[in-house]
């Protein structure tokens, strides 16, 4: 007989982790919204932000000085980023700019393995992952904190575009570059803030994976496990990233549960692309991403 | 890519001369002079990257459709010769390349469809579908690689009608020629209405379906010929280069050193297809000998990993901003100061 509670399970243990997912779409979409750029080099900023930290505690700097000076750096990073890659390429067509954050993306790869080693790094952040039991199904006590910064992440987000100038400039932006330039908003500047914003997330992404993985190679390859979550969402919405989180969580342990065993298992690798694409097919601009209206 | 200019159609004839050299060079020469090491772990490798990278010119190039699962067609090509030859002992092995490049094709075709819908990132998102998709079912059904636990193969000898090709020389001589002939050939198809059409594609989608274009042809002969080319390309890198080759050496890491090969060298050029590979062949074993001079033993092969991540990636920066259209123009550039006649021949 099917066992229900078992689906409960899996489907909660999904939504859990896909709120991980949504934590790194939510860097890709802030950057997205504002340049038009889709950053390939978020995963590789996760690491970054990850590693350094992680390194910084283990040379002996209490937990919140490392955070500050970890954070100190990604806001250096981005404007570095504004400043080297972005600007150059003003005006050139997004995919030019794509291809370009997949180098951003090898060389902080890079640089930070070669900063501080590529041995994989243990990180505790001080929450347990025991799991708890509500109404007989278990509950990841990890996955639960991730939720809640995941979802304090998102009303702080939602209180900075509402109510400061700054996340008005972002707004103004996003919704049209010329007439932004045309107020007198100065677009390096405001990319820059989005940069530094998106490498904040980085930081919450970084540490809340790096917590559940290891600090390691590897943590830089979430941005794979994000793109369909943007696919599903659409590229220019926050909401759309939870909602495309959510969903690609749900979708790869229900998939690896109930259909994997077909095919022999594994298939959480492209399981989620699929139903991306499968998506993608019917709407072609995502669940909540803006349609595209072109002029010739 | 709008800013590039489309192929320019007479430096064939201004470097006809130049060209036949290299040929003569290529074929006359390096099969005798050049060191084992030099033939099997620089040129065969150099001319199995430089056919992918002229397959992905044709469909990000030319075509402008950004894909990021070209080493999933290498892989489709690769095991699709190694099938052939196991289950269909009969067939001649030139016959078995043709074939495998056509299973990769069909596939391409495949994973091509989306692109009638989808254009930009959401394109590159879903070719990374057929990456993922392809490695693992070639790591999940053992039947691909003749039950091979980890679908490791090994490559059958390359021969052609009674002739074998096993020395170092013979397989890049192998290499060398298919190659050829099949950049050939992509130049044909280039210069024809469909090549045309690629261009038109790439430059404006509407404006081209507007002028009566048609637009699911043209993007799926692109997905097809770029595929095809691609797993040929497979074909020689298990064949005639790595001789074993599991599905893991078919990452996604191997898809973007495509991808840089063909933006380093320099976008919609087959030329540029060609110089990208070299440099990016050439180019750590020049960093790792640069390295270990002036470093000594601190440059260790984490180090040179690192370094060349770094330096690949900041490349990549580098000249989509400040020469978009690669080496090649580069190149173009350097000639035309030393041979002055040669300038109003060559693109601006």
């Amino acid at each position: 007989m099917f066992d229900y509670q078992f689906l409960l399970e899996v489907l909660i243990g999904g939504l859990l982790s896909g709120v991980m997912y949504s934590l790194v779409a939510i860097g890709f979409v802030l950057i997205y919204k504002t340049s038009g750029v889709l950053n390939f080099a978020q995963g590789a900023m996760l690491l970054f932000a990850a590693l350094t930290f992680v390194s910084l505690v283990e040379r002996g700097a209490p937990f919140l000085a490392a955070l500050a000076a970890t954070l100190v750096i990604m806001v250096v990073l981005g404007i570095a980023t504004e400043r080297l890659v972005l600007r150059p390429l003003v005006n050139q067509p997004p995919v030019t700019l794509f291809m370009a954050t997949l180098g951003l993306s090898y060389v902080i790869e890079g640089a930070a393995q070669l900063l501080w080693g590529t041995q994989v790094h243990g990180l505790d952040i001080g929450i347990s992952d025991a799991p708890f039991e509500v109404a007989g199904v278990l509950i990841s006590r990890f996955d639960l904190f991730a939720a809640a910064v995941a979802g304090s992440l998102v009303a702080l987000f939602a209180l900075f575009f509402r109510y400061t100038r700054t996340g008005l400039s972002f707004r103004a932006v996003a919704d049209d570059q010329f007439a932004a330039l045309a107020v007198g908003l100065r677009l390096p500047r405001v990319w820059a803030a989005v940069w530094i914003v998106a490498g904040i997330v980085a930081l919450v992404g970084g540490l809340l994976w790096g917590a559940r993985l290891g600090v390691q190679f590897s943590l830089s390859l979430v941005v794979l496990k994000a793109l369909p979550v943007l696919v599903l969402g659409g590229f220019d919405s926050i909401t759309g990233a939870i909602v495309g989180g959510l969903l690609v969580g749900a979708i790869e342990k229900l998939a690896e549960v109930y259909v994997g065993p077909l095919f022999g298992g594994g298939i959480e690798a492209w399981a989620a692309y699929v139903a991306a694409l499968a998506l993608l097919l019917i709407r072609p601009s995502g669940l909540f991403g803006q349609k595209l209206v072109e002029r010739v | 890519m709008p800013t590039l200019i489309s192929a320019k159609s007479n430096w064939f004839s201004s470097e006809a001369l130049w060209i036949g050299l290299v040929i003569v060079a290529a074929y006359g020469i390096i099969p005798l002079a050049g060191t084992d090491y030099l033939l099997d772990a620089v040129l065969t490798p150099f001319l199995a990257l430089s056919l992918a990278a002229v397959g992905l010119n044709v469909l990000t190039g030319y075509a402008g459709q950004v894909s990021l699962g070209s080493a999933a067609f290498l892989a489709v090509g690769a095991y699709a010769a190694y099938n052939l030859h196991l289950r269909f002992p009969a067939l001649p092995l030139l016959i078995d390349l043709v074939l495998a490049g056509g299973v990769a094709a069909a596939i391409g075709i495949v994973f091509g469809l989306p692109s009638l819908r989808l254009r930009g990132f959401y394109l590159a998102v879903s070719t990374l579908a057929a990456q993922f998709f392809v490695q693992w079912a070639l790591t999940k059904f053992s039947w691909f690689s003749n039950d091979n636990p980890s679908g490791v193969i090994d490559a059958p000898t390359l021969s052609i009608g009674g002739v074998a090709f096993t020395s170092p020389a013979e397989r890049y001589v192998f290499t060398l020629t298919v190659v050829i002939v099949l950049t050939l050939l992509t130049l044909r198809l280039l210069r024809s209405q469909s090549g045309r059409n690629f261009i038109a594609v790439r430059d404006h989608e509407i404006a081209a379906r507007v002028i009566g274009v048609p637009l699911l042809r043209t993007k799926l002969l692109a997905f097809a010929a770029s595929s095809f080319l691609i797993g040929v390309a497979g074909v020689l890198w298990a064949f005639a280069y790595l001789r074993t080759v599991e599905p893991a050496g078919f990452n996604l890491d191997r898809s973007f050193q495509i991808l840089f090969i063909i933006i380093i060298g320099g976008l919609a050029s087959l030329r540029g297809s060609f110089i990208g590979a070299a440099f990016i062949v050439v180019f750590p074993l020049l960093l790792s000998r640069i390295g270990a001079a002036l470093l000594g033993s601190v440059f260790d092969s984490g180090v040179l990993e690192m370094s060349q991540r770094i330096v690949i990636g900041g490349l990549i920066i580098v000249f989509l901003s400040a020469e978009p259209r690669g080496l090649i123009a580069l190149w173009d550039r350097a000639w035309a100061a030393i041979r002055p006649a040669n300038r109003s021949l060559l693109p601006s």
